[in-house]
């Protein structure tokens, strides 16, 4: 298990004071100076030696991120967005760090910044963590008075940092519809390429960055790329947040060490699960997005990206949704799929289109109102939808479905089979005025 | 050039092109409905899926990769592009699928039917039946003004409207409001249109969600006959496609023509259908103790002649409105040159061009198209927005590709891009004369009717001459200097020395003066409707429309409006185009060179022409560069010593646009409940609820 | 979501107060020159929230007419975004988390309460008091079910601790933002199982140990 020394958010709960002075106590903004005159070079080499993938769901090296950014130029300044929208269900993480130990990410937001050549970052928080928001304004205020931050600060990089809330749109989490949220429209995905890094916010180069990804950069400098890659599988390096909620016996964040066995983890942190690991059903182990994994698969399996995705799902954000048995499982993926109807933009066709289907399908299939030959009707739509879309959205749509069918296409034959067998009276159509 | 293989043929094409053109290129072809080669790239239709050999595995929007994107192979062979294999397919009849769940199947009751995208895609890459069994989503329909309808369950939200208007036509009037499946195409909440161009969202449309609404439930793509012709609303010369049922005309299209209206037209251009068919003037009519009643075309004739024998050549006078075409034109001033008579003008605004100065001198010399290449604009007494919508639109267009500065010198405006307002009047034209020459390589120098419909239009038009010198707008190997026509006929009439003439060291009448109290005798009047003609003359008026010209009249000839005829126009740069017959003159009315032609055998002066061809055979025997159809002749460029001693300007009287209302510039125009309709809409006065 | 449209009745006219006018100055300064758009959420959030927590049409033009925005670029904005209410919502307003990790963590429960207690959703009550919404995840799934009232969270929420909570806001009583269950964030419940170093398993007895922030 991970010691408190080797963990990075040492404040993650809020015990601590999570100002500058606390801030500083835990061994934040210790030599951050020394760190930057190491320059540029130097940072992104030890990014990328430290194995750390992006933490906000995608996985991509950070390291390699930031080396895609182009030279400056004076005409077309470069960007760090700090990606804050936290909207993936089951994700809660980014949240503990803006509230309790933000100077963390002011700090990290500095030096990603500087390693790419950049005098300005925006960070864009989800319009709902208002009080998030105003607590890391007020982190950075300390750290623009401590003149660690600013046009003329002590660590020679001229650099402004801003937050940006949003107000209300999963969407705006994909990196590219957040740049066209920050840029004051729809956040509607755009297309790559071009990618941010050579047309980003204000068409300049952008990196954009999860809030973990850029918080723990400082502590993996100071103490070095193998410190981190020491912890985790090859390939998955690090210490990682994980957020479980669902049925185990406490719900909570917690960091740990990367590929820690999910049993490991519940029993640890979560007091395992309710009503006994044998209640156990299933796990969706990376936020919505990813499919279910069933039980018996999951209990012994490293947390990690490379094994999550042996199992046809994913470690996306280490949000972990714990299922016993007592869930209605073809209603919880239901649920979701009302999620991405919800939450698609809508400017794809498929994804517009067949968000809406997904989700009709499935409020039938959990009652029971459908044909089996349904189900793989709904599991052809969905290829249909995924892999044909802008961004990623219409993929995380149709996961869960697919994960569902995959693993728990019994349950959903039993249940159609049950309402057949319990004949109801069609219910009284609305001619489709109503939406929904 | 880069090389790709497209479904196995190979092909070198500039590294630029999207995917979708490169596959055009090869001969695939390529569905499409977000896609418009003049709007941005949304990329968000999904239909012009391909599949990309060595990406991602998933197929790629064509219409928004570039060739240059592509990687080559791993030993360099050149990145190859499927546009049949079975994940195309797939792809293409699940996007397909996913357009139709929620559009109705009422295509037998749409008027898009048998012109729609929707339709002819489904019909290629559709499958035939439907898995879909959830109830259909409802959207309410939008109020968007006057000439567009809209029926929303139909939209595919492909937001070609969305960006035409904030693109194209710079209003933004629409956009999406909402998101996901609840996304709704609207304006404003619901206000009409602001844009002269609006009537495009219709064209653009790939479904029938937005239709023409004066044209709604007429009639079906397919009983149309099509002509093409010239738009005669602004002095642009658009090219329209006439659509017509019979004798009919149902609906008025653009046609393409990149050197000119791209593939746009304005409003008014589109919608003065219904103008076409009301207040016209179908049999000749006599005013008999101060009314007008109807006659034939003998007793017409018989009282023109006995009028025109009695009275001597100096006190006849002819003047030609907006609309007249070059045969018209020519076919008059024959006439009145046979007749003998010198007062002669075309130019009832009383602008003060002439051909004396050349013809350089009123031309939009840097031509429609060159704005796309020109580094600088100055605007000078005009309105473009109001006087020439879809020339507006490309100003607009290339001011958006930037470094492009844009002053104006005149009344303030929305001109939908921004500008340097520079002042109102000549005195502020005049402070360019000692500036030092602008370093733009091709400035342009544009000079509406605003600024020389006026007393001293010729000292304004000397001080341009001399400030485009200046500025290096008029220069070895450029002359930007650019006159913007607002009278279809006006170019033309100039080209044919349709002004006041000269004998013996008289100098003939112009508008002004033969309109004057009793300064003519006998005026013929071919279709100007803009002016007032005071008491005293005896007027012969042929014209299309019962407007102010009827009223003012003796002797009503009925003449034939564009659609009627075949024409001749010559637009504001100087192209020469030619606009054929779509349907015929209603009643008793005929075509203008016909009735002259018949007229002047019955005044004893018969015109050496009776054909058409043959009128055109004497025509370019005249005029040899008329003849150059789609050409634009270069005759003599600007010689600025030609503007010598022409006085100064009043430099106090602001520059005023000619165009006050944009939808009531000529009679047709002012005939159509349409034009009317927008006119008040766009004066705020009224607006219809949704229908 | 469906289709969202401006309320009825409207006021006639909008107006930041000069408080607010010098916030929305700020917010607009944050950005590039030029580049004012980018500021629309932020002041169409402050309208919102100088305005009785919805969005009246006033504000969007006046917003646009500030940020030299086209009306409908505006509108878009506001009907895309769902945290704009366009129409009057309770004093206290309330976003009911209904997403798959609070829906197995007890949200229906939640739920039942909102609509015995509030009635059907999207209404206000008679008094004025409450409305409430389902919306979409919080991002605070550690302590589900959970609920935003105006600008707080409230969360580990079960139908006894809510209906208190309701019934404190409507009486106007103190209430505690956050856990209903006496938990600090998403730390475990009942002792930590991390950290212990720096705060104890109780959180208040390590070397680094502070007063819990209340939230
Ligand atoms: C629909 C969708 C929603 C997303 N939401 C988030 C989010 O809320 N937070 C986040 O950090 N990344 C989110 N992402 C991932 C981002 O697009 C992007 O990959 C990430 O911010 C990159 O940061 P990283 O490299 O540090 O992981 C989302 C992606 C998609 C497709
Ligand atoms: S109304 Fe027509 S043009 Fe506009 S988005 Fe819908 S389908 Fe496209
Ligand atoms: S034409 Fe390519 S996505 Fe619409």
């Amino acid at each position: 298990m991970l010691e408190d020394k080797d963990r990075i958010f040492t404040n993650l709960y809020g015990f601590g004071d999570w100002s500058l002075k606390g801030a500083r106590a835990r061994g934040a903004w210790d030599n951050t100076k020394g760190l930057i005159e190491k320059g540029k070079d130097w940072i992104i080499n030890e990014m990328k030696a430290s194995g750390l993938r992006g933490r906000g769901g995608a996985g991509f090296p950070t390291g390699l991120k930031w080396s895609f950014m182009p030279k400056a130029d004076p005409t077309r300044p470069s960007y760090l967005v700090v990606n804050a929208d936290e909207s993936e269900p089951g994700t809660c993480k980014d949240r503990e760090i803006m509230r309790n130990d933000p100077h963390l990410l002011i700090e990290g937001c500095l030096i990603a910044s500087f390693a790419m050549e950049a005098h300005a970052c925006y960070i864009y928080i989800r319009g709902e963590y208002i009080f998030e928001r105003e607590r890391l304004e007020a982190a950075i205020a300390q750290a623009y008075e401590a003149k660690l931050v600013g046009k003329d600060n002590i660590h020679g990089w001229p650099f402004d940092i801003y937050v940006h809330h949003g107000a209300g749109a999963y969407i705006c989490g994909e990196e590219t519809a957040l740049l066209e949220s920050l840029e004051g429209k729809k956040g509607m995905p755009r297309m790559k390429p071009p990618f941010p890094a050579n047309m980003g916010l204000y068409g300049c180069p952008t990196t954009v960055n999860n809030v973990e990804s850029i918080a723990v950069a400082p502590t993996i400098l100071r103490r070095g790329a193998a410190w981190f890659s020491g912890f985790g599988a090859k390939n998955n390096a690090g210490t990682k947040l994980f957020c479980i909620s669902g049925h185990v016996n406490k719900r909570c964040n917690v960091e740990e060490a990367m590929s820690i066995p999910f049993r490991e983890l519940i029993d640890r942190h979560c007091g395992g699960i309710r009503g006994g690991w044998d209640n156990l059903l299933a796990v969706i182990p990376g936020g919505s997005s990813v499919p279910c994994v069933p039980a018996h698969e999951i209990i012994d399996a490293p947390m990690d990206f490379d094994t999550l995705r042996g199992l046809k799902s994913g470690l996306g954000t280490a949000a972990v949704i714990v299922m016993d048995k007592s869930t209605d499982i073809v209603r919880a993926i239901a649920r979701l799929s009302h999620f991405y109807k919800h939450e698609s933009c809508g400017q794809c066709t498929p994804c517009r289109e067949g968000t809406g289907w997904l989700w009709r399908v499935m409020m039938r299939m959990a009652e029971g109102r459908a044909q089996k030959r349904e189900i793989d009707m709904l599991l052809d739509v969905t290829t249909r939808i995924e892999g044909h879309t802008i961004c990623a959205l219409g993929d995380a749509a149709a996961w869960p479905v697919q994960g569902l069918i995959r693993h728990f296409r019994s349950e959903i034959e039993k249940r159609i089979d049950e309402y057949a067998a319990n004949p109801h009276s069609e219910p009284v159509g609305d001619f489709g005025v109503a939406a929904e | 050039m880069s090389k790709l293989i497209v479904d196995g043929i190979e092909i070198d094409v500039p590294p630029e092109y999207t995917l979708l053109q490169a596959c055009e290129t090869a001969g695939a072809e390529i569905p499409r409905f977000c896609f418009h080669e003049r709007l941005s790239i949304a990329g968000n239709c999904r239909m012009c899926l391909v599949e990309v050999k060595g990406g991602p595995p998933k197929p790629a929007a064509s219409c928004a990769m570039a060739v240059r994107d592509l990687r080559p192979g791993p030993n360099g062979e050149p990145p190859e592009v499927f546009t049949k294999s079975p994940m195309v397919k797939k792809a293409r009849e699940g996007v397909m699928e996913f357009l139709l769940v929620n559009h109705p199947l009422d295509c037998p009751i749409c008027d898009q039917g048998g012109e729609c995208d929707l339709q002819d895609q489904a019909m290629a890459f559709g499958v035939d039946s439907s898995r879909y069994i959830e109830n259909k989503r409802a959207v309410e329909d939008k109020y968007i003004g006057a000439l567009v309808r809209t029926s929303m369950n139909r939209c595919i939200h492909c937001t070609r409207c969305v960006r035409f208007t904030a693109e194209v036509a710079g209003t933004s009037d629409m956009g999406a409001i909402g998101r996901g499946e609840d996304m709704e195409i609207t304006t404003y909440l619901e206000t009409a249109m602001t844009s002269e161009l609006q009537g495009n969202v219709a064209d653009l449309c790939p479904v029938g969600a937005l239709l023409p609404k004066p044209y709604a439930f007429k009639a079906r793509a397919w009983e149309l006959s099509k002509t093409e012709a010239i738009d005669i609303m602004d002095a642009l010369g658009s090219a329209i496609r006439i659509d017509t049922r019979g004798r009919e005309v149902m609906r008025i299209l653009p046609r393409l023509n990149d050197a000119v209206n791209e593939e746009w037209i304005s409003d008014k251009a589109r919608q003065i259908v219904d103008g076409l068919k009301v207040r016209r003037l179908d049999r000749p009519y006599i005013r008999k103790d101060g009314k007008l009643v109807a006659a034939t075309w003998q007793e017409a004739f018989a009282v023109i002649a006995e009028k025109v024998k009695m009275t001597t050549a100096d006190r006849i006078g002819a003047v030609a409105g907006d609309l007249a075409s070059l045969e018209d034109l020519f076919a008059l001033q024959s006439l009145m040159r046979q007749i003998g008579t010198i007062n002669l003008d075309a130019r009832q605004d009383g602008v003060k061009l002439d051909p004396k100065f050349g013809r350089a001198s009123y031309l939009f010399n840097p031509s429609i198209e060159g704005i796309d290449e020109a580094d600088a604009l100055m605007i000078v007494g005009s309105n473009p927005r109001k006087e020439a919508p879809v020339f507006n639109a490309r100003i607009r267009k290339r001011w958006l590709k930037g470094n492009f500065p844009i002053g104006l010198i005149g009344e303030k405006a929305d001109l939908t891009y921004p500008y340097e307002c520079l002042g109102a009047g000549p005195e502020t034209l005049a402070s360019f004369l000692g500036l030092p020459s602008a370093k733009k390589e091709k400035p342009v120098l544009l000079v509406g009717q605003g600024a020389l419909a006026r007393p001293d239009g010729e000292a304004v038009l000397g001080l341009a001459i001399k400030v485009a010198v200046a500025l290096g707008v008029i220069k070895d190997g450029w002359n930007g200097f650019g006159i913007l026509h607002t009278a279809a006929s006006r170019v033309g009439a100039l080209d044919l020395g349709f002004v006041p003439g000269q004998k013996d060291g008289v100098k003939g009448l112009d508008t002004q003066a033969m309109t004057k109290v009793g300064a003519l005798d006998v005026l013929f009047n071919l279709g100007a409707d803009e002016i007032t003609i005071e008491p005293g003359a005896f007027v012969v008026y042929q014209g299309t429309h019962g407007d102010r010209g009827a009223s003012r009249a003796d002797v009503i000839l009925p003449g034939a409006t564009y659609t009627e005829k075949s024409g001749l126009y010559v637009n504001t740069e100087g192209r020469v185009q030619l606009s054929d017959r779509a349907n015929f003159p209603p009643g008793e009315a005929r075509e203008d060179w016909a009735i002259l032609r018949a007229l002047s055998d019955v005044l004893g002066t018969r015109l050496p022409f009776d054909s058409l061809a043959g009128l055109r055979g004497a025509l370019y025997a005249a005029h040899p560069h008329l003849a150059e159809i789609d050409g634009i002749a270069v005759i003599d460029p600007i010689d600025p010593s030609r503007f010598g001693g022409l006085g100064e300007p009043d430099g106090k009287i602001p520059f005023v646009s000619p165009v006050v209302d944009f939808y009531a510039t000529n009679p047709i125009a002012r005939a159509s409940a349409v034009m009317a309709e927008c006119s008040a809409l766009a004066q705020g006065l009224a607006r219809q609820a949704a229908e | 979501m469906s289709n969202r449209r401006l309320a009825e009745i409207q006021p006639d006219s909008f107006a930041f107060t000069p408080a607010n006018e010098e916030i929305c100055k700020q917010l607009i300064a944050k950005y590039p020159e030029g580049r004012q758009a980018s500021a629309v959420i932020s002041l169409l959030w402050q309208a919102q929230k100088q305005h009785d927590y919805w969005l009246p049409k006033p504000a969007i033009e006046k917003i646009a007419d500030m940020l030299n925005m086209p009306y409908i670029r505006v509108l878009e904005v506001a009907t895309f975004y769902t945290m704009f209410n366009l129409e009057p919502v309770g004093r206290f307003y309330i976003q009911f988390c209904g997403t798959t990790p609070c829906l197995i963590a007890g949200a229906d429960e939640i739920k039942a309460v909102l609509e015995k207690r509030v009635g059907p959703e999207a209404t206000v009550t008679s008094d004025g008091l409450f409305s409430w919404r389902e919306v979409e995840c919080l991002g605070a799934c550690c302590n589900a079910p959970m609920v935003q009232i105006n600008d707080d969270y409230y969360e580990d929420l079960t139908p006894e601790n809510f209906n208190q909570l309701l019934d404190d806001l409507a009486a106007g009583r103190p209430v505690r933002v956050g856990s209903q269950t006496g938990r600090v964030s998403s730390e475990p419940m009942g002792g930590l199982s991390a950290l212990t170093s720096l705060y104890g398993t109780d959180g208040l007895s390590g070397p680094q140990s502070v007063k819990p922030a209340q939230k």
